[in-house]
């Protein structure tokens, strides 16, 4: 098969229909709804100090992938999907590779897969738009509602994120916030409260997710041969997650703490 | 209880009136049930008084080396021991295999110098005048066997080419219809089997000569079963007339059964659609309460925990955790369309609560995903509060076997009840014929040549083509010599130990199916997919054996959904099952194989030597189907894609695949954990696959029981078929369930 494709096409034409692929999951249950092929792509604009997969932030690294392999391994899926699940593209950000993911989407669309894009919100254009067409749920990954807090966060501002989200407002796409609660740098309440002021009338929001802070990806940064910035920061009490809950709860209909 | 045993309401009558036909009786008066566990009763006081009991005889074997204790001196039979209680006052269902609580019989007809040794092993002698009768004057099927071995067969199983062979223990894997003491009486069934005697006339050839004295083995037993009967004051010659009575019925057959043999996996059957048949009525009659049905079913599934067999140290290898295998299928659907879940369905799977997790009875849920929600979601909250549960696609075994009243023989394997039994066979190691393609036929460790007509490779740099060709001509020696030993340990077997208690309850002259396994398959198709895609390059020593391969490039794992590997493992998976049936077979046996290593995979590891794929010498296989440890990095459901592409009917007698899930990865909450596995089911065997083992646990947990044995005497994780008491596991065991792959989240 890869012969036959090499030889019709040339090299460039080849190359559009790669992804850049850092893993993937095919058993992700956080993800979105239901069972879920994860696709983690490679390459991110932001350089979150949290960040739990550091190896994913170069976009030189990673692997390629065709998306005919990546669509079959996801229909090989399907039966998988009864209770709500389907395809998500995580990252990395996988709107850096938006033009290429509309080929993804609309094939996994003929197939009737659900499909999810688990988004930070930074990269927003044309391709960005007719991919959002293509896709049922965005998680959208809200790092910071404080401007220079998010800068400090993730080294951008958050004024795209928060463009991305108004646009998702605007063409009424489902959608779930995801708020990674970090001790000490984004778990004040007052920050909490801010957050559930901008989103409260959103209606296309159909639920928060709180994530709590992990110390999982620590080993990663080292083996990268850089310093983990959050060296030292705990992980969150049960008291701080549920305190967080219990404010998102003043403005989200429905609050999880994955 | 109610003492009424009068009954005003009758069963559908049909044609299991007239004939032996269990499936027909349940057919006509099962009461399906589409509802959820909310009816389920917590265990009763003499429930939990005897339970206390069981467990402190457990904590005692657990402390005494394994063994509580032995009896020596008095060979097993049905009625060889008196009558045994727990506590009598508190047993609503009574019989134990000897006078005392988790007491080991000797059985020696499988071979008496192993339970000589077994014995030894616990400090106990066994008694000076068995030692001599069997010395002397009584042949075992063990002498049979070694009578007859040729040295070919010897040298391919002392070198680790075959392995666990059942010529020194009892074959075990057959499953009497236990049902049709409940349904018939031991009257009615000897009449039946005197009827099928006379019609057992000439010519009289080997065959009709050996059936003949069979079924009046098979007498013998049903009239020492009425005894057995009498000494626990049970009038066995008739039906049973109530709910209490059947479940007590049932459990006598199976008990004669496990008294008189020591078989390696001693199945129950299919018997809980059955009972809830006695139960239903019974609750209908307003003569007994739901708590009572479930202690029926409790105190059943107590008796059968507390079954034990006398094994030697050497056999934990082979199965580890002193396993017994009391497989209880649940479930499925009929040929006719309706599902076959009860009430009584649900009671069993109770028992995990109320009894707690354990790895007997074997509980196997035949699932479809046509069954009722409320029961699939019911067996995957038990799975993930217990993993005690393995499933087995029922859809696929249903259609493929024309058959829908089975049961599982030992871990994975279909058996027709009461119609069809099968002749276990072990397995042997396609990783050592692997590299038997590699070494001109010499074993990789010694170098000793065991079969001719394999040419030396050209180059050290393995040629794909080459290396395949003479795979080919391994397995085909390979099976030569496997279908030979088999013939002759179930010849012997059937001379020296035949298992009359069980076959009395099986039709006269039922299909036998030899049941082949073979270990090693990832190890296998990896190292094929390395030879095809990268480049590998025998290392070999001075005596000319590759002892390593050297490789160059990257290949695709079986494990990771995809083909380009994965139909490499179903290609040999076929090709080796043709060679198998290509040989006559003793009883004209018909011959099916499986891909499941019990905990085997640890030994068989351990003898075989470096593999192409990468696998250093000595190394654990993974076990069954499963994908090799840490292969499989494109997650779960991407593993179980790739055994689901195995064949079934390449691999008839079962394709075992275990899962491990750490219980975040499953879901956030109790109610997302038990969605999504249902989910996987419905869709993994949706793919057509046969088997999964479901383990919801932390490592952590794992990591502190190993550590700290005497926290957790209960908790119960499966492995390749079956469940163990891990804590029963040896240290190298328990590291290899470690090292497996858990599925996480991160
Ligand atoms: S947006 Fe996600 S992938 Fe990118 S740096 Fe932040 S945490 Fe890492």
């Amino acid at each position: 098969m890869s012969n036959v494709k090499t030889l019709l096409f040339s090299e460039k034409e080849v190359k559009r229909d790669l992804l850049n692929i850092h893993s993937i999951e095919s058993f992700g249950t956080f993800d979105g709804p239901g069972i879920r092929y994860v696709l983690f792509l490679q390459g991110c604009p932001f350089k979150c100090l949290y960040c739990a997969n550091p190896d994913t932030m170069k976009f030189e690294d990673g692997k390629e992938y065709r998306i005919a392999d990546v669509v079959k391994e996801a229909m090989n899926m399907k039966s998988y999907y009864t209770n709500g699940g389907g395809v998500t593209v995580s990252g990395g950000e996988p709107c850096c590779q938006a033009k290429k993911l509309i080929s993804l989407f609309e094939q996994l669309k003929i197939e009737g897969i659900h499909t999810a894009l688990d988004t930070n919100g930074h990269v927003m254009n044309q391709y960005v738009k007719n991919l959002l067409e293509l896709t049922d749920l965005v998680l959208l990954d809200v790092k910071h509602i404080n401007d220079s807090m998010h800068e400090i966060v993730t080294g951008k501002s958050n004024h795209k994120t928060l463009e991305f989200a108004n646009y998702l407002r605007e063409i009424e796409k489902p959608t779930w916030l995801r708020y990674v609660l970090v001790p000490g740098l984004t778990d004040k309440p007052e920050h909490l409260h801010e957050l559930g002021e901008y989103f409260k009338d959103f209606k296309n929001v159909e639920k928060l997710e709180i994530q709590p802070y992990h110390t999982l990806g620590e080993h990663k940064w080292e083996h990268l041969g850089m310093d983990y910035p959050l060296k030292g920061t705990p992980v969150n009490t049960k008291d701080q997650l549920d305190k967080a809950k219990e404010i998102f709860e003043q403005y989200f209909k429905e609050v999880v703490v994955n | 209880m109610s003492n009424v045993v009068t009954q005003t309401k009758q069963f559908v009558d049909g044609i299991w009136k007239e004939e032996i036909d269990v499936r027909n009786f349940v057919q006509l008066n099962i009461t399906p049930y589409e509802g959820n566990g909310d009816f389920l009763c917590g265990p009763t006081d003499n429930t939990e008084i005897l339970f206390d009991i069981c467990m402190k005889a457990v904590q005692e074997e657990l402390a005494n080396n394994g063994v509580r204790s032995i009896d020596p001196d008095v060979i097993s039979r049905i009625n060889s021991h008196a009558a045994g209680y727990i506590s009598k006052e508190h047993e609503v269902i009574v019989g134990l295999q000897t006078d005392e609580l988790l007491k080991r019989a000797i059985k020696p007809y499988g071979g008496a110098r192993v339970v000589e040794k077994a014995c030894s092993e616990h400090g106990i002698q066994l008694n000076p005048q068995v030692k001599e009768m069997f010395a002397n004057y009584i042949k075992s099927h063990n002498d049979g066997v070694f009578d007859a071995y040729t040295d070919e067969i010897r040298t391919f199983r002392s070198l680790g080419f075959l392995t666990g062979l059942p010529d020194n223990y009892a074959r075990g894997r057959i499953i009497g219809d236990y049902r049709r003491l409940a349904l018939y009486g031991a009257d009615r069934l000897i009449t039946q089997k005197e009827q099928d005697l006379q019609n057992l006339t000439g010519p009289m050839t080997d065959a009709r000569i050996r059936l003949r004295e069979e079924v009046n083995e098979q007498i013998k037993a049903l009239k020492e079963i009425k005894a057995l009967g009498s000494r626990y004051g049970l009038d066995l010659s008739r039906p049973a007339e109530n709910a209490k009575e059947a479940v007590q019925w049932v459990y006598m057959a199976y008990l004669a059964a496990v008294k008189e043999q020591d078989g390696a996996a001693m199945s129950l059957g299919n018997v809980s659609s059955f009972l809830d048949i006695y139960i239903e009525r019974d609750l209908q009659e307003g003569l007994i309460t739901e708590e009572e049905a479930q202690e029926m079913i409790d105190q059943l599934v107590m008796k059968l925990r507390m079954v034990r067999h006398l094994r030697m140290e050497a056999y934990n290898e082979i199965f580890a955790g002193d396993p017994t295998w009391v497989t209880e299928a649940i479930g499925g659907l009929s040929l006719a369309g309706g599902h076959k879940v009860t009430k009584n369905s649900f009671r069993f799977l109770q028992t995990l609560y109320n009894l707690g997790p354990s790895p007997e009875p074997n509980m196997t849920v035949l699932w479809s995903s046509s069954l009722p929600k409320g029961f699939k979601e019911f067996c995957a909250k038990v799975s993930v509060d217990t993993s005690s549960i393995q499933y087995e696609n029922d859809d696929l075994m249903r259609c493929t076997r024309n058959a829908d009243d089975y049961g599982i023989a030992c871990c994975v394997s279909f058996q027709e009840i009461g119609k069809h039994i099968q002749f276990f066979g072990a397995r042997t190691n396609l990783a050592k014929t692997l590299l038997l393609a590699i070494n001109s036929g010499r074993c990789e460790n010694t170098g000793a040549q065991v079969i001719n007509g394999v040419p030396a490779l050209k180059s050290d740099v393995l040629d794909f083509d080459e290396v395949m060709a003479n795979f080919k001509i391994a397995m085909k020696e390979v099976a030569r010599v496997y279908v030979e030993s088999m013939n002759i340990i179930h010849f012997m077997h059937d001379k020296y130990y035949y298992e009359r208690a069980q076959m009395a309850f099986v039709d006269t002259d039922p299909k036998v199916n030899v049941a082949y396994g073979i270990a090693g398959l990832s190890i296998v198709a990896d190292s094929l997919s390395a030879i095809k895609h990268a480049k590998v390059t025998a290392v070999r020593n001075e005596d000319g054996l590759a002892v390593d391969f050297k490789i160059d490039g990257e290949f695709p794992f079986y494990g990771n959904d995809n083909d380009s590997v994965d139909l490499l493992a179903v290609d040999v998976t076929s090709h080796f099952n043709k060679q198998l049936s290509a040989y006559e077979t003793y009883k004209n046996a018909e011959p099916t194989m499986s891909i499941l290593t019990i905990t085997s995979n640890v030994s068989y590891g351990r003898k075989t030597g470096a593999t192409p794929d990468g696998r250093a010498r000595g190394i654990a296989f993974a076990p069954g189907a499963n994908p090799m440890h840490g292969r499989d990095t494109h997650g779960a459901i991407a593993s179980l894609n790739s055994v689901a592409k195995l064949n079934y009917e390449d691999a008839l007698d079962g394709i075992s695949n275990t899962m491990s899930l750490i219980p975040k990865t499953l879901g956030n909450d109790e109610n997302s954990r038990m969605r999504n596995l249902v989910a996987i089911l419905d869709g993994y065997f949706n793919r057509g696959a046969h088997h999964l083992n479901v383990n919801v646990l932390n490592r952590e947990l794992l990591m502190d029981a190993m550590d700290h044995p005497e926290k957790y005497p209960q908790l119960t994780i499966r492995v390749s078929g079956y469940a163990v008491n891990f804590v029963r596991l040896s240290r190298d065991q328990q590291m290899e369930v470690l090292s497996r792959s858990f599925f996480d989240k991160f």
